[in-house]
């Protein structure tokens, strides 16, 4: 079935099955491979995405949920060269490691900081539960997230 | 040289592949795609232990869109056996499956769909067997036995002595002694003795185990793997094909992850042969719950007597240890006896009687893991620790003091001397966590110190570039798994080269590129992959030095490098000039060659440590009376590390293993029951979340430029996880007088615990 959605600023119209994921779509349909696959049952967050904003696992997401609607990759949010506010906070803060959780770490955080754009950090540890980093601990996300929200509103903004 | 200021080396530096990686652009293996490529899936035993009697892949060889459908009987033109320690594990089950998840019988399909309907085409006959699920079942006398023997695979110098004991399900059997250590026991003060349990427990990389094996037109086979040790897996492939090393390729890509859990062959071997009978490249891609069926920490049971002198001198060490390493040995063997070697941790010992042994179960084979069998001997040994120091009413971090190892002293004939001061991490450990400050009443704080060898002996192989305009290509095959190993190897060559940290790019492992390095793991990448780089890089400084030197007419002593250029009394040349003028041209570059290879030595494994990874942890708990709930509040990691080559990646690993070390120590467990895993998924297998980390987390680094690798610098990134559990539970008992001998610190273990207290005193301070 015919799908339109715009991926990133940018309109598509896509044929997709009635049970295709949203994750399939973007990674084998779109080559956007910035949302990774891991757990599949919608408890990692590797694959998070935004989808009118609003954080979703698009391991567990039909792609036909998210016709007429605006979808929001990991390779959407810096501006042409320009980082994001969040992925320069995660550089900075050496917040990545190896980098499988990064893009759901971002897209979530900017879905909270479009929410609440000075959280505490009990507020982004709350909101970071549905995103597993099995590498860096979690401080440095958690401190680059709250540096990103210091740094200004622009944090909570993109596509 | 060694006087000058270092420019990069210790600096705090952005990692050098994180734009790519908060960009998306990082491709790891299962973001890459070739032509012709086809999907491989997994048929898995649903059984722990069965006779297989019949595997009919007929009706799904004949599915449409599928171009492989194998049956273990079906790989007859390979030697179907691999393993590191013994050429134990089929690629598929030969006759018998061992335990449940083994691989029975696999399919490759033009996509991921038609693959999974061929599964349910394949026609398998069982007839179980009895199953032994656990350390007692295997050991008992008359248990079923997992294997009736097989062959080592002579991958480890220090294997070459496997002692299996024929008969049982023991596949290897370690033996370390000093002194005399039943009369230091009798003639002991106190001894304290108990025996500690630690859980089956998974790495749970977010990136599960993937490989893309492709044979080209000549018969060469390229694998593109999630591994951490490539030329492991390329000696195993060329071994099963008989072909020459030279003949297999294997790339690493990025890794989302390893721990451990990516050592040695693990799903190489079946893409590979996937690849082969379906003729196109094969991508075989495990799940989480697949990875759980492939690989985990073994669990272990160790039973440890401590003696000790009234005046708190540690006089003996008896430790017997058995760690459950599944259906196949992987590289449990060498976990069990480099663990068991060091189970008297940073102490000095006179009398020492350490045994172990590795135990086939009808479980997920048991492997490496962050700490290599270490963290189950350390949990017994700390734990005892404070028991003793109870029962000599003395202060446990005092205790610890007075019995470590000294900076320099011998830890066992022949190795490596103690290259650490860990009296200085004990007590920044101890101010940070306010050891000597009145605790808050609802507050217990514990201590536990750790020592760790690395793998020895092993050599690193490293080759730099310098290319005509100046820039560096360091070629290593280190992996980048998420410690920041690139990073690292780029600033010891920008260092040693006077370029700028972005002139420098390190290669991705491939093995028909990057020189040969044994294994990235151990924590030995820094000190020994480095120390590769660093020579290599100090090689093509003296070719620098010399070219320059003859352009100048100068001495080569007259010269020194600044800022990308040779700079004499006078005169001035860019690196680019200086190739200039010895190439006459616009081209050419230098080549350095870096060999660390230390080679066999009179320690007792074989080869002496290149350093001793040494740590402290303190922590600060609260308990939940009513739930039994343990709480991290406050955790403070210190590791002696020689020199932080980059403080921020540092950091980064240290605060990592500590919540790793949280998840085993109060959270995870592979929990099997009736013959099967009911955990092996992340929907029920908990591992730390964000809000389940301390309040306060903090790492600290020991830096006296005393290690071995490169400016003085050691390994690191095991040592933080290492004391977690003891640290936690020590603090649990003196906040609550409850010991517990068995991880995970579950609030339902907990609150047993303090039901069935005695009422008497907490032994806190």
């Amino acid at each position: 079935m015919k799908i339109r959605l715009v991926v990133n600023g940018r309109p598509r119209e896509l044929d997709v099955e009635a049970h295709s994921l949203l994750l399939d779509v973007l990674r084998d349909g779109l080559d956007l491979k910035g949302a990774k696959r891991s757990c599949d049952t919608q408890v990692c967050g590797a694959c998070t995405v935004l989808v009118d904003g609003l954080a979703v696992s698009a391991c567990t997401y039909l792609a036909v949920e998210a016709d007429e609607r605006a979808v929001l990759t990991v390779e959407g949010l810096a501006d042409g060269e320009s980082l994001h506010p969040l992925q320069r906070a995660f550089v900075e803060a050496g917040a990545v490691q190896c980098g499988f959780c990064t893009s759901g770490m971002l897209l979530t955080a900017r879905a909270m900081l479009a929410e609440n754009a000075r959280p505490s950090r009990g507020e982004v540890l709350h909101y970071l539960r549905g995103s597993l980093c099995r590498c860096t601990g979690y401080r440095k996300i958690v401190d680059a997230v709250l540096a990103a929200a210091a740094n200004g509103p622009a944090a909570g903004n993109g596509q | 040289m060694s006087a000058r200021p270092l420019r990069v080396v210790g600096r705090p530096v952005p990692r050098v592949d994180a734009l790519e990686k908060v960009t998306g652009r990082a491709r790891y293996v299962t973001d890459l795609t070739m032509p012709g490529m086809v999907h491989a899936k997994v048929l898995r035993s649903p059984y722990a232990h069965a006779r297989v009697t019949r595997v009919d892949v007929t009706r799904a060889r004949a599915l449409p869109g599928v171009v492989a459908a194998l049956a273990g009987a079906d790989v007859t033109w390979c030697d179907p056996y691999y393993g590191p320690a013994y050429r134990d594990r089929p690629v598929l089950a030969l006759d018998v499956a061992r335990y449940e998840g083994e691989p029975v019988a696999a399919v490759a399909a033009v996509d991921e769909a038609t693959a999974e309907a061929a599964l349910e085409l394949i026609d398998v006959d069982y007839e179980p067997l009895t199953a032994v699920m656990t350390l007692e079942e295997a050991l008992a006398p008359g248990a079923p036995l997992v294997h009736a023997g097989q062959p080592p695979a002579g991958h480890f110098a220090d294997l070459s002595t496997l002692r299996p004991k024929p008969g049982t399900n023991v596949c290897h059997q370690f033996h370390f002694a000093r002194g005399n250590t039943a009369n230091a026991l009798a003639g002991a003060d106190v001894v304290v003795e108990d025996a500690y349990r630690f859980p089956p427990v998974q790495h749970v990389a977010l990136e599960a185990h993937a490989v893309l094996a492709a044979w080209d037109e000549s018969g060469a086979l390229t694998l593109w793997a999630s591994t951490q040790n490539p030329y492991s897996v390329r000696v195993e492939l060329a071994k099963m094909f008989d072909v020459p090393l030279s003949r297999i390729r294997v790339v690493v890509p990025h890794l989302g992850g390893g721990f451990g859990s990516k050592t040695y062959a693990k799903l190489e071997p079946l893409a590979a042969i996937l690849a082969h009978t379906a003729g196109r490249p094969v991508r075989l891609a495990a799940s989480i719950p697949e990875a759980f069926q492939t690989v985990r920490r073994c669990a272990s049971r160790v039973a440890v007597r401590v003696g000790f002198r009234r005046d708190g001198s540690l006089v003996a060490v008896e430790c017997d240890a058995s760690y459950d390493v599944g259906a196949y040995a992987d590289i449990g063997p060498r976990v069990v006896q480099k663990g068991t070697y060091t189970a008297t941790g940073p102490y000095r010992v006179p009398h020492v009687t350490l045994d172990s042994c590795a135990v086939y179960t009808n479980t997920t084979p048991g492997g490496a893991f962050r700490g290599f069998g270490v963290p189950q001997l350390a949990w017994a040994l700390e734990s005892l620790f404070d028991v003793a120091a109870a029962r000599l009413d003395r202060d446990p971090v005092d205790l610890r003091r007075q019995n470590f190892l000294a900076h320099g002293e011998e830890f066992a004939p022949g190795d490596t001397p103690i290259d650490g001061k860990l009296e200085e991490s004990l007590g920044r450990a101890a101010e940070a966590i306010g050891w000597t400050q009145a605790r808050a009443a609802d507050r217990g704080r514990g201590v536990a110190a750790m020592l760790k060898a690395s793998v020895a002996p092993s050599v690193s192989e490293a080759i730099v570039r310098l290319h005509a305009d100046g820039s560096v290509t360091v070629l290593a095959s280190a992996v980048e798994m998420g410690q920041g190993t690139r990073t690292v190897l780029a600033q010891i060559a920008a260092e040693v080269l006077c370029v700028p940290l972005d002139h420098v790019t390190v290669v991705q492992p491939d093995t028909a590129v990057t020189p040969y390095d044994q294994t990235t793991s151990s924590s030995r990448s820094t000190a020994m992959t480095g120390r590769a780089v660093q020579a290599a890089a100090e090689d093509v400084r003296e070719q620098l030095l010399a070219a320059a030197a003859q352009s100048l007419g100068l001495a080569v002593r007259e010269l020194e490098l600044a800022d990308g250029a040779v700079v004499g009394p006078s005169r001035r040349l860019t690196y680019a000039e200086t190739l200039a003028l010895k190439f006459g041209m616009s081209g050419g570059e230098l080549i350095g060659r870096g060999v660390i290879a230390p080679g066999r030595t009179a320690a007792p494994l074989g080869g002496s440590t290149p350093f001793w990874e040494m740590a402290v942890g303190a922590a600060e708990v609260t308990v939940d009376e009513e739930t039994g709930a343990v709480r991290v509040e406050r955790y403070v990691s210190v590791a002696d590390v020689g020199r932080a080559i980059n403080p921020l990646t540092l950091e980064g690993q240290d605060e990592g293993g500590v919540v790793q070390g949280l998840g085993h120590t109060l959270l995870e467990e592979m929990l099997y029951a009736d013959g099967h895993l009911l955990n092996g998924t992340l929907l029920v297998y908990r591992v730390p979340r964000a809000d389940d980390t301390p309040a306060e987390l903090e790492c600290r680094f020991v830096e006296n430029a005393d290690g071995s690798g490169p400016f003085g610098s050691k390994g690191a990134g095991e040592g933080s996880l290492i004391p977690v559990s003891p640290a936690v539970a020590n603090a649990v008992t003196r906040l609550t007088g409850v010991r517990l001998r068995e991880l995970p610190l579950t609030p339902e273990r907990v609150w047993r615990a303090l039901r069935s207290r005695s009422p008497q005193r907490p032994d806190s301070r």
